[in-house]
């Protein structure tokens, strides 16, 4: 029955929220609108990689080496941005390895949330000592360059697409902790959580259902903060030649092996760098104005 | 007093737990003579090595044997180069603080002059365009800038080297590269820092006053946006030493970024936990600077903890 009420009371301003949502984006700037057309051009492009890539983006061929894109000399027939030092599509392997960075970038970014949620709300929930050895480890995180401990994982377990991932998605969770603790503690002594717990609701259940959905929207926040984070942490790590192998390429080792050709063959190196240069910048500029607009109860925490 | 020496011992365990995660993580992948032998070794020999590194004793006994060592000095040798990791550390640490040095030290001249400004004339043309540059330097993943660069100024307009470590025109643009992105930083957060002092009560006062406004700006809110600004400046080494790695894998700049680089995809596990330890003593080091500073500038912090 509280639940009930509950819901119903909730539905309004949220509504409200979604509403003002859509109000702002028409609001906003035409760099912004612009950067969203972008940014759904690019999840599109990469949900429909196998649909739209010309090329087996693995398919090699000796003879169509090193080919240049579309108005140079020696350009070949069907191969719009040319081929890499294998002779593979270039324009094959740029989408699918826009779909390989976004899909480690989501599925990382999400092992982050999830894992600085759970860190968050214990330490919020608990307290006392439980708290302060979590913010301790908050701290180290925070501290220490994560680079460098992706790097010892890499050494250590290889260079696998799984534990990729994983070290990946242990990269951003201190920030999810941080937030969502201070979000608990807000709510904690809140009258209805207090309510709730008079009629005697177990901490699962409190937490379940009655604070998770309150807090939902800065985590959802912070998350499309985090997918940029992490696709900038992917891309320099592949670039470095500690992530994905080959074949299976995303932009930043496609990148890396170009960085080699750039004397004689800019176009395999360049492609890859201009792409994640939009892809970074059309996150950080919607990234900025994401704050600004949404982030009222943010800042407050922050 | 109390404040600082919490930061120290706090320093102190973070260290502690980085060596300890380092040694077990090392451990864990498995034997060092495997990865110096890759042929294998027959039984004497496997042993006569095994008992040289110590590996026949406990995992605890093998901890506290390394904890020792890190003591006295002797952080092991490099499984692929047959020498003292500190030797060749030793060799290739002058470019990384050459590089670093000159970066950090560029982006500081640049980025707090250009932020303060930035801050106190607010609505300029001029304003608009620095906070362009510096949100650019913030969105361009630095090695992506680099092969921009690399591009432009060797492969174009060959004024620069491609790569390499040799004279000073080299470190040029993987010096520009680097404090791109510090001074994009330095800018951003000095602007927002000022900002925020300009705002207070105090400064409109001294406005009031009838104050000059170099003296309202120099002597009451820079002094108080000093604050931030400093503990911003240490967190920034501990930030840029990831790009450092790229920054010097790009440009191949024979640093100890590339050196750790290396030492991972070879599995090289001393170059590795050496360079690691080292990079993080840095970075505690620089963490705890900052808390002195800010002891020093703010005798709040004192009084508070």
């Amino acid at each position: 029955m509280a639940n009930f009420e509950m819901n119903k009371s909730d539905a309004a301003p949220r509504q409200k929220a979604t509403q003002q949502y859509f109000k702002s984006v028409q609001d906003s700037s035409w760099l912004i609108k612009f950067c969203f057309i972008l940014l759904g051009l690019l999840i599109a492009v990469a949900l429909l990689a196998p649909l739209l890539a010309p090329h087996d983006p693995n398919a090699q061929s000796l003879l169509s080496r090193l080919r240049p894109p579309i108005g140079f000399d020696r350009y070949k027939e069907g191969f719009l941005v040319g081929t890499d030092e294998l002779g593979r599509d270039l324009l094959s392997r740029l989408l699918y390895g826009l779909r390989f960075t976004l899909l480690i970038a989501v599925i990382g970014s999400i092992i982050s949330m999830i894992i600085g949620s759970v860190i968050g709300i214990i330490s919020g929930f608990v307290g006392g000592i439980v708290d302060n050895l979590l913010m301790g480890l908050v701290d180290i995180q925070i501290a220490f360059p994560f680079t460098l401990m992706a790097l010892l994982a890499v050494a250590v377990f290889g260079t696998d697409l799984t534990i990729f991932v994983i070290i990946i998605g242990l990269a951003d969770w201190d920030k999810y902790a941080r937030v969502v603790r201070g979000q608990i503690i807000a709510i904690r002594e809140a009258p209805y959580i207090d309510a709730v717990r008079v009629t005697g609701a177990g901490p699962y259940r409190i937490i379940r259902h009655h604070m998770l959905p309150n807090i939902a929207s800065p985590i959802i926040v912070l998350w499309t903060f985090g997918v940029s984070n992490v696709i900038l942490l992917e891309s320099s790590l592949s670039f470095l030649g500690l992530g994905v192998q080959p074949p299976t390429a995303t932009l930043g080792s496609m990148t890396g092996f170009g960085r080699d050709y750039l004397a004689s063959y800019p176009h395999i190196g360049l492609a890859p760098a201009l792409m994640i240069l939009v892809i970074a910048l059309v996150f950080l500029l919607l990234g900025d104005w994401l704050r600004d607009t949404l982030d009222v109860r943010l800042k407050r925490q922050t | 007093m109390n404040f600082i020496i919490m930061r120290v011992v706090r320093a102190v365990l973070t260290m502690v737990l980085v060596v300890t995660a380092v040694f077990f993580a090392s451990r864990i992948s498995g034997n060092p003579i495997d990865i110096m032998f890759p042929e294998g070794l027959s039984p004497e020999e496997y042993a006569f090595w095994e008992n040289y590194f110590g590996l026949d004793k406990s995992y605890f006994q093998q901890y506290l044997a390394y904890f020792r060592g890190l003591i006295q000095g002797n952080f092991g040798l490099s499984l692929t180069e047959f020498r003292p990791v500190t030797e060749i550390y030793a060799e290739r640490l002058p470019n990384t603080i050459y590089l670093f040095g000159s970066a950090f030290l560029l982006a500081l001249a640049v980025g707090l002059p250009l932020g303060i400004y930035a801050a106190v004339n607010r609505d300029k043309p001029i304003t608009t365009a620095i906070m362009a540059v510096a949100f650019f330097g913030y969105a361009i993943p630095n090695y992506i800038l680099a092969i921009f660069m690399i591009l432009i100024f060797s492969f174009w307009l060959h004024l620069m080297p491609s790569s390499g470590n040799m004279t000073w025109v080299h470190f040029v643009m993987p010096t520009v590269t680097l404090a791109m992105a510090m001074m994009a930083w330095n800018i951003r957060f000095t602007r927002s820092a000022m900002l925020e002092i300009l705002n207070e009560d105090f400064v409109r006062t001294a406005r009031a006053k009838g104050l000059r406004e170099v003296v309202v700006i120099n002597k009451h809110a820079l002094r108080n946006a000093m604050i931030p600004i400093v503990s911003n400046l240490g967190l920034q080494v501990a930030g840029f030493v990831g790009w450092v790695v790229l920054v010097e894998a790009v440009f191949a700049l024979e640093g100890i970024g590339a050196l750790i680089v290396r030492g991972a995809l070879l599995r090289d596990f001393a170059v590795l936990q050496f360079g690691i330890i080292v990079w993080a003593a840095v970075v505690i080091a620089a963490n705890l600077i900052v808390d002195f500073i800010y002891t020093l500038l703010d005798p709040r912090v004192r009084i508070v903890k």
